[in-house]
């Protein structure tokens, strides 16, 4: 059953491998995937840790339901001290690595120590085994999983990987698994490049056994219904990701020229439908691949169809890379857009990171901040395509002083780009807000100033509060399982309501996380998805483990807090500009030019979103500055960690 | 009782790759998630996007049940499948190395040999297959939808061809 699954202590120093049960009483606190990750790395870390020395703690797992019968459990959770942030890193991905693992015997595995020199770990029906990757380091993210097959001469391998950008320590490596389920925000790639770990190899037959499996079948089935009975999960069924893009560009919501504007204008060349139509010929009829047991299948299929890449097989674009290698650095080429996610995939490197740190560059360079002589005369202007292709590439394998540079992240580069760089530089914690400009939304920008791993969108972003829902809806979603009788405000400029929304979403995420389901199965497209309601059933048929809606609520409430506790004993502090619970100025500065009438002119409001943090942390049990009241942990039986029950 | 006619259609240009029918097959007859159980299996080109689900064709002729040295497989009209009798078998896999398609699987676990038994008539690949790469249906009806395909496909080449001649005229 999913819960003889075990966890693995290796080290790489050392080659010690010991293997663990998990017990019942860990299970029950933190269920399993990020939210036990968290506790590991707190407690198998200390204080001030180098994120790419030997003492990092790199936490590999599925989710308690991983495999199971639970629609979509194939997220893979990795977490580590970022080398981005020197905070929480941590990443999500989908395809079919932690099912595999599963079947190989496993949900965790805390890996710490260096190789001496490169090395992968093969995980075969319980027995762990490291082996020398010396004809392996050095390939991209897909030759390096053929030739694991090749070596083990087993197809059927899931591997875990890193590509040059992991290698090579750019401060925003992706470890990645298959064409493009990518591990990305944070530098996860790059804490495994530091431990010569160049993959992670499984192949598992091991039964996962269901604990009731007829009635898991039949609740299954009803379960994939109320998911894919959803339009929203229709459409990004046919479009992918990208079907957000229109959107969200016309009403201006697309950061552009990296925060000059708020909407990229005559960008049809980048909408799904055109890409669709352009890149697609060469595909079956359908061209969506599915992860693992999903029948939401949101990933797209593509060939580059002319350009330098022409031929290239891959999967996406994501709307992040619509943003990223579009919006973001000013072009509006879909050639451009799909050879930067091709680059990126392929390199293993977060497709977000590198736009938006592109995109600065671009800013700075415009401004004067960066001359002609550190860029080797690239041409370093917003709409220039060959640059941007240009810079990914320098960046991966750290070509010229810039491409150096920018590979060490925002902040290390602002300080060695000097003058007011950082002052450009729009990131929250060290790491680079995605494409997004939540300038007209304080819900989102409350969202993305108070995310565990710096600037992101999948944490506790009340996605739904675009969709203008009457309140009656939005009340009934968001007072579930813990009665709330707050404001609540179907308006998205609105700030009342809003920190109650992004408390309960960042709840509901770690939940999923947790679990192990993917988050377009729950509360973040689409308003009728599952959520704690749901998933006491799901998770009693699987595994037999009883827990109420609020329970697992408290469970993920906890498990934020870990994360928060281990942000805060790296240094975290509310309105530290490199590692607080800020925006950059420009949010409060500068006013929306561009998108639908009642976005032009807006901004953050200062006084105003100070007040949300501190709605926010008062619904979190913080005080003013953002740390835990004592009676809060103790409250959710945190007040002794560390406390080494595994 | 009259015989079925329903057979499994696999379209495999629209498979996603997700394996879900591995893992639905195998939960149905051995309560457990592991695909290395399942009597259907999605074989993948993953640089072409290409997946191809596997199972048994219910062959008229059988390979297995030809081959098979004790008669253990048989022919069973009502539900129109080939079937093993476990009770004869004897476990020497001749059925799996004279399968042509390979769909005739060994479990390493239970050491039996396993094909698909179409769920007694409610195929569980087949109803979690959410876009219908694997449909049961009847088996006149099989290649009706590629006629109707190829007649669409001869019908706007000839309208093109027309539009060319009016045009060229």
């Amino acid at each position: 059953m999913a819960l003889d699954r075990k966890i693995a202590y290796i080290n790489l120093t050392t080659g010690d491998i010991e293997i663990k049960p998990i017990p019942m009483e860990v299970r029950k606190k933190f269920l399993g995937g990020r939210g036990l990750d968290a506790y590991l790395l707190y407690n198998h870390t200390k204080k001030g840790c180098d994120p790419l020395g030997p003492d990092n703690a790199l936490i590999i797992s599925g989710g308690i339901l991983c495999a199971t019968l639970a629609s979509a459990t194939a997220r893979t959770h990795v977490m580590a001290k970022s080398p981005l942030t020197g905070l929480l890193g941590s990443c999500n991905m989908g395809g079919f690595f932690a099912p595999e693992m599963a079947w190989a015997g496993f949900h965790h595995l805390v890996i710490k120590g260096k190789a001496k020199k490169p090395c992968y770990i093969y995980i075969n029906n319980g027995k762990i085994e490291i082996r020398d990757a010396a004809g392996i380091w050095g390939k991209t993210v897909t030759d390096a999983q053929w030739a694991i097959h090749d070596e083990l001469n087993d197809k059927e391998v899931k591997s875990l990987v890193i590509g040059p950008a992991g290698e090579n320590l750019v401060a925003f490596a992706n470890v990645m698994t298959g064409v493009k389920n990518a591990g990305g925000r944070t530098g996860m790639g790059a804490v495994m490049g530091s431990k010569n770990l160049k993959a992670v190899a499984c192949r598992g037959t091991m039964d996962v056994k269901i604990t009731h499996p007829v009635e898991a079948l039949e609740y299954n089935k009803k379960f994939i219904e109320q998911i894919t009975g959803a339009k929203v999960s229709q459409t990004q069924g046919t479009l992918g990701t990208p079907f957000i893009w229109g959107a969200t560009n016309s009403w201006g919501g697309v950061r552009t020229e990296n925060f000059r504007y708020n909407q990229l204008e005559y960008a049809d060349d980048i909408e799904p439908e055109r890409i669709d139509e352009i890149a697609t010929e060469t595909m079956g009829p359908y061209h969506m691949a599915g992860c693992f047991g999903c029948q939401v299948h949101c990933r797209a299929q593509y060939k580059i169809p002319t350009g330098k890449y022409k031929g290239k097989y891959d999967e996406g674009p994501e709307y992040t890379s619509q943003g990223a290698f579009g919006a973001e650095v000013g072009c509006r080429s879909a050639e451009t857009v799909l050879a930067g996610n091709h680059l990126v995939d392929q390199f293993g490197m977060d497709n977000l990171e590198t736009g938006s740190i592109i995109s600065w560059a671009m800013e700075c360079f415009e401004e004067g901040l960066i001359t002609k002589d550190q860029t080797d005369g690239i041409d370093l202007r917003f709409g220039n395509d060959e640059a941007v292709l240009e810079m990914i590439e320098r960046i991966c394998y750290r070509k010229g002083w810039l491409g150096d540079v920018l590979a060490k992240g925002g902040i290390p580069a602002s300080k060695d780009i000097g003058k007011n760089s950082f002052d450009y530089l729009i990131q929250v914690k060290g790491m680079n807000n995605l494409h997004s400009d939540e300038r007209a939304t304080p819900a989102l920008a409350l969202n993305i100033a108070t995310s565990s791993r710096g600037s992101d969108h999948l944490r506790s972003r009340p996605a739904i509060d675009l969709y203008h829902l009457p309140e009656k809806v939005l009340r009934k979603i968001y007072s579930t399982p813990v009665p709330y009788d707050g404001p609540l405000s179907s308006e998205h400029t609105e700030y009342v309501g809003k920190p109650w929304q992004v408390f309960w979403q960042e709840n509901c995420y770690m939940a999923v996380d947790s679990l192990g389901i993917c988050k377009y199965h729950t509360t973040f497209l689409g308003a009728t998805l599952p959520n704690f309601e749901n998933w006491p059933k799901v998770l009693y048929l699987n595994t037999g483990i009883e827990m109420t809606p609020k329970e697992i609520w408290e469970v993920a409430r906890r498990n934020n807090m870990m994360e928060r506790l281990f942000n805060l004993r790296e240094g975290a502090n509310r309105n530290d500009p490199e590692k607080g619970d800020v925006l950059n100025h420009r949010y409060h500065d500068e006013p929306c030019k561009r998108g639908a009438i009642d976005v032009i002119g807006r901004y953050i409001v200062k006084e105003k979103f100070d007040k949300m943090v501190d709605e926010f942390y008062e619904h979190k049990g913080l005080d003013k500055n953002g740390i835990p009241k004592k009676s809060t942990l103790k409250e959710l039986g945190l007040e002794n960690e560390p406390s080494h029950l595994l | 009782m009259q015989s079925n006619s329903k057979v499994l259609m696999i379209n495999h240009e629209k498979c996603t790759g997700c394996r879900l029918c591995e893992q639905v097959c195998a939960v149905k007859h051995h309560g457990s998630s592991n695909p290395s159980r399942s009597r259907i299996r999605v074989l993948k080109w993953e640089m072409e996007g290409l997946y191809v689900p596997v199972s048994c064709q219910q062959c008229q002729d059988a390979p297995c049940l030809n081959g098979c040295p004790v008669g253990a497989i048989s022919r069973n009209e009502e539900l129109n499948r080939v079937e093993v009798d476990y009770d004869v078998c004897i476990g020497c896999r001749t059925c799996v190395s004279v399968c042509p398609f390979g769909a005739m699987h060994y479990n390493a676990i239970d050491r039996k040999v396993a094909k698909c038994d179409l769920c007694d008539g409610d195929p569980q690949c087949a109803r979690f297959c959410d876009v219908k790469a694997i449909e049961y249906v009847d088996g006149g009806d099989v290649s009706i939808e590629k006629k109707r395909a190829a007649a669409l496909r001869l019908s706007t080449v000839k309208k093109q061809a027309t539009a060319l001649e009016q045009h060229t005229a």
